[in-house]
């Protein structure tokens, strides 16, 4: 397959139907509930999802009601992607028998950054190690938002959670954001993206090429959640811009171990205009962001971003 | 007809899978249980039958992966054992609540600590409330016959919940017995090569699986679950009886031996149910009126049979091979004190534990036990008598 390919080069590519449908719960301006609507008209009706618990599952399947108009299963917080693995290989073996129509179904793990990076990492490896073909989305909102705001191996250095309080001896997160799509790619998967909802274009085009990718492929989204950020709603995704255009979190893809910028920066934005909005990253003084500031450029200058 | 085999009771286990022509084998090695799942991948790798085995990375996955395969319409199976079983605990759970179809078995092991591996009853009584079908086999013939049939119990429609087949770690695994074997077309009689599944994952028609429940629901989605566990009595029954006319061996949830006379007797699961019918008759020869009732199904808990069973005895000597620490003894004795507790029942429950980390339980313990009844050794107060055998 041509692995550059643009599936959807406009709006106007992308279908009308929605197969994540209004009236779930999310809060204003939820960064995972844009993406996974995109992500769904990327895929289209032909796809399984699979999510673990956590804001996703609660928001949009209230018994009786669902916001899935494609099956949908949610089985646990930290098998999402064992659980993938049998749904794959059940299609497979029942299609190789002559028990199902010969057709290709996504199958899509749509997953927190909790459910990923921390409690369902185990799982994860697993099923990047045994091939199965499926797209995982980790929907990365930096915090177990569904429990209330605590801190996940995601959360950024500093940042106030309701588990890495600000106080007088620590001050916020002590930690750096674990890297996952270098762990991923350190499966020799063939396909790893970053996304945001603010290049919704690339979002969709990067889901759909690791859903038509032979084996496992990882999506990792930046996900902005205004509740968990303290941040205005209606910046949900402005911040998520921001985040690309500071070098905060930069866009690219690993495809069979080639790293691409997709959407470059000509010139980065001090990572402070990224910071500043969010009440999370409220008690930063101009010491730390400048600490940060330089984490940022390391990073982006191992990925060759100027 | 088929034909009869000696086999090693793990791979009787297998041969179960493989004659159910299951879709999908998602398991992890521990003993007892591997050489069930060792024999399963040679079987996969030799194309002696067509199934997606996944080596999963934890027991935790093993089931989650049934969980996801069985939603899409397959058939699948998993063994574990012991630390196995433990941490699938969570995950038990959400396979009989959300109904799904599983076959699993369990090859009894001590849970920890002390790492153990040998059998009690520790693991499958610790999940005792997860929701499943549980059944004891005996031997290698009943762990290939409950086997081949739980798929069928479990896929019924009236039932849809995953069933456990447990039996002694070791002293069934890793012995070699006598066995028939049927010829497949028998077993196509008996059981459809398929399962056909009326709720799945399926594009062109989307269910939501696994969604929230609120306070407002959630009761009754429990409520529902315990009776579709406790109708699938009948179930098992006629799978049983329908198992029996294809094959000619027949089975029921209990299965009394030298019940008709008897004034004290015996009741327990697994594989020392043999070594008690030798007690039994030894105390028969001594002039006891003794018996056993040799529990197959555990779960759901067929109390009418048992009430039956026990209708005319004096003391009935349950056989716990595991202790509900800081509780009233064994499992076993606290379902049956409660059971006859119900039903005002004049009849002494003595509860002994046995046989717990693997200890051999031989047939002069099971003497000592009787005689301690006899003796009148044994009194309401007490409710826990641990006999130690010989290591
Ligand atoms: C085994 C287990 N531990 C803890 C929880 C509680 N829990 C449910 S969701 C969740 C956090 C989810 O965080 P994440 O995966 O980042 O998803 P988000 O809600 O942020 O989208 C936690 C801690 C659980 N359900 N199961
Ligand atoms: S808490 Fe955050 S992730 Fe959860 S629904 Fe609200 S905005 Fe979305
Ligand atoms: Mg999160």
């Amino acid at each position: 397959m041509d692995v550059s390919q643009e599936y959807f080069k406009t709006f106007r590519d992308l279908p009308r139907e929605d197969w994540f449908v209004c009236g779930h719960r999310a809060c204003q301006g939820c960064g995972e509930a844009i993406a996974v609507r995109l992500i769904l008209k990327a895929l289209g009706p032909n796809t399984i999802v699979v999510s673990p618990t956590g804001c996703l599952e609660i928001i949009s399947s209230p018994f009786p009601y669902t916001s899935w108009a494609v099956p949908w299963i949610h089985v646990a917080f930290e098998n999402a992607a064992a659980v993938a693995s049998g749904v794959e290989a059940g299609l497979k073996v029942l299609a190789r028998k002559g028990l199902l129509e010969k057709r290709k179904t996504n199958v899509l793990v749509l997953a927190g950054d909790g459910g990923t990076v921390d409690i369902g990492l185990q799982s994860l490896s697993g099923a990047l190690e045994r091939g199965h073909n499926f797209l995982y989305v980790c929907l990365d909102n930096e915090a177990y938002m569904n429990t209330g705001i605590q801190r996940s191996g995601a959360t950024p250095f500093m940042c106030w959670t309701t588990t890495s309080q600000v106080g007088k001896v620590k001050r916020g997160n002590l930690t750096w954001k674990k890297n996952m799509p270098a762990i991923v790619a350190a499966h020799r998967v063939p396909y790893v993206a970053t996304a945001t909802v603010a290049y919704p274009l690339d979002l969709a085009n990067k889901a759909k090429r690791g859903a038509e990718m032979e084996g496992p492929a990882y999506l990792h989204v930046l996900a902005s959640c205004p509740t968990g950020w303290r941040l205005p709603p209606e910046l949900s995704v402005e911040i998520s811009r921001l985040a690309v255009q500071t070098g905060f979190f930069p866009l690219y893809e690993i495809v069979d171990g080639e790293l691409r910028v997709t959407v470059e920066i000509p010139k980065r934005k001090p990572v402070a205009e990224y910071l500043k909005p969010q009440g999370r990253f409220r008690h930063l003084t101009d010491e730390d962001i400048a600490k940060i500031q330089e984490q940022v450029d390391r990073e982006c200058a191992r990925l060759g971003i100027p | 007809m088929g034909k009869r085999i000696a086999v090693e009771d793990s791979h009787a286990a297998a041969l179960a899978a493989k004659m159910a022509n299951v879709d999908v084998i998602a398991a992890y090695p521990i003993t007892p249980q591997t050489h069930i799942v060792e024999e399963l991948s040679r079987m996969v790798s030799d194309g002696e039958f067509d199934a997606e085995y996944i080596n999963v990375e934890s027991e935790h996955s093993a089931i989650s992966a049934c969980i996801g395969a069985s939603a899409v319409g397959a058939r699948c199976f998993t063994a574990t054992a012991g630390q196995g079983l433990a941490l699938m605990h969570e995950i038990l759970f959400i396979a009989a609540g959300n109904r799904f179809p599983i076959v699993m078995a369990v090859a009894n092991r001590c849970l920890s600590p002390n790492i153990n591996i040998w059998g009690d009853q520790s693991d499958v009584m610790s999940s005792r409330d997860c929701g499943w079908i549980q059944i004891f086999a005996e031997n290698a013939q009943e762990i290939f016959d409950l086997l081949l049939s739980a798929f069928k119990i479990s896929e019924d429609d009236r039932v849809l919940l995953p069933v456990a087949v447990n039996f002694d770690g070791f002293y069934a695994t890793h012995v070699v017995e006598r066995m028939d074997l049927p010829e497949e077309e028998e077993v196509r009689r008996f059981l459809p090569p398929h399962r056909t599944a009326k709720y799945k994952l399926d594009p062109d028609r989307p269910l939501t699986f696994g969604a929230i429940g609120f306070p407002t629901i959630q009761f009754e989605l429990r409520r529902q679950w315990e009776e579709a566990l406790c109708n699938s009595k009948q179930v098992i029954k006629e799978v049983w009886q329908e198992f029996g006319r294809v094959f000619g061996r027949h089975y029921d949830v209990l299965e009394p031996y030298r019940m008709e006379d008897a004034e004290i007797a015996f009741i327990l699961m697994g594989g020392s149910c043999g070594t008690c019918r030798v007690a039994v008759d030894r105390l028969r020869e001594r002039g006891f009126k003794a018996g056993m009732i040799k529990l197959r199904l555990f779960r759901p808990f067929p109390k009418e049979e048992i009430l039956e069973a026990t209708s005319k005895l004096k003391t009935l000597i349950t056989v716990d091979k595991h202790i509900c620490l800081g509780g009233l003894g064994g499992p076993l004795f606290n379902d049956l004190r409660a059971l006859f507790y119900g039903f005002q029942r004049q009849i002494n429950v003595a509860g002994f534990i046995a046989g717990v980390g693997g200890r051999d339980v031989r047939v002069k313990d099971f003497e000592q036990m009787f005689e301690k009844v006899v003796k009148g050794e044994v009194s309401p107060e007490k409710h826990i008598f641990i006999v130690r055998g010989e290591s």
